[in-house]
């Protein structure tokens, strides 16, 4: 049986755009999907461009925070880039008392992303 | 401090008390969370309180099942809640052998921020007033106190 996908994946001409399906990204098990989901995409792409949407996301563990260092890692590992967007201030605050919002790049929303991307910054 | 729930459920008036034995299912620590937050909102807790709690519950959960009883099956995590208007006091059980906070890295350091695990001690601490592991460290009480938090 297929595993259950909790990511929407887009392919839009300047990035890879995902969404994530589920408003509470806190069980490990959808956490582990959603690594193995991103993993995939930064695997198949030779410089991946990936920018991972939040909206709608409204509670978030530690567990998806390792998770996206270890897809921050893989992409940076092949000269890629990585942008995080839509991040409500509840969920931001999360980024900023771990202090990820120093080492994941955050944007405003998907504009801002994309805009970051082409400019290369 | 809210006195400490014993029995399950042993609600007196104007307080929840209320324990569980969790084996794990996911749907089991959903319906946890469910009846926590129904029982914050009536006494009176925001939506603030509520994603605090929800967070620090959820790491606390975690960190029982797959450090506490090192994901064996067979082990349980309990956890005992008591709300009122001014307090929550959460504590979580699990049977292993105990555990030194004093271990874990800090997660913010130059030479750990790459690193994929170790902050949920940290998120609790943040955001709950108090983060305490009773002797002989399988025990984490968490409290959250209405006028201590934003």
């Amino acid at each position: 049986m297929a595993q259950q996908s909790y990511v929407k994946v887009h392919q839009d001409p300047e990035c890879t755009r995902v969404e994530f399906t589920e408003k509470h990204v806190i069980d490990e098990v959808v956490i582990r999907a959603i690594g193995n989901e991103l993993t995939k995409l930064v695997d198949d792409s030779s410089r991946p461009r990936i920018v991972v949407s939040f909206k709608g996301v409204d509670h978030l563990s530690s567990a998806a925070l390792g998770t996206l260092l270890t897809v921050m890692n893989r992409v940076k590992a092949k000269d890629g880039h990585l942008r995080l967007c839509d991040i409500s201030p509840q969920i931001l605050q999360i980024f900023e008392i771990t202090k990820l919002n120093r080492v994941l790049r955050i944007e405003k929303d998907l504009a801002a992303a994309k805009a970051s991307l082409s400019s290369g910054a | 401090m809210v006195p400490h729930p014993h029995g399950s459920p042993a609600s007196g008036p104007g307080r929840f008390a209320r324990t569980w034995v969790l084996h794990e299912q996911r749907d089991s620590v959903e319906r946890l969370q469910s009846e926590v937050a129904e029982a914050l909102g009536s006494q009176g807790f925001g939506e603030a309180a509520a994603f605090a709690i929800r967070l620090a519950l959820e790491e606390a959960l975690v960190n029982g099942f797959r450090h506490g009883n090192r994901g064996d099956p067979s082990k349980q995590v309990t956890v005992e809640c008591a709300i009122d208007a001014d307090e929550v006091c959460i504590e979580v059980i699990d049977q292993g052998e105990g555990f030194d906070p004093g271990s874990v890295p800090d997660p913010t350091a130059e030479e750990n921020i790459e690193i994929p695990s170790g902050r949920g001690i940290m998120l609790m601490r943040a955001y709950m007033t108090s983060v305490e592991y009773l002797p002989p460290g399988n025990r984490l009480r968490i409290v959250y106190r209405r006028d201590t938090q934003a």
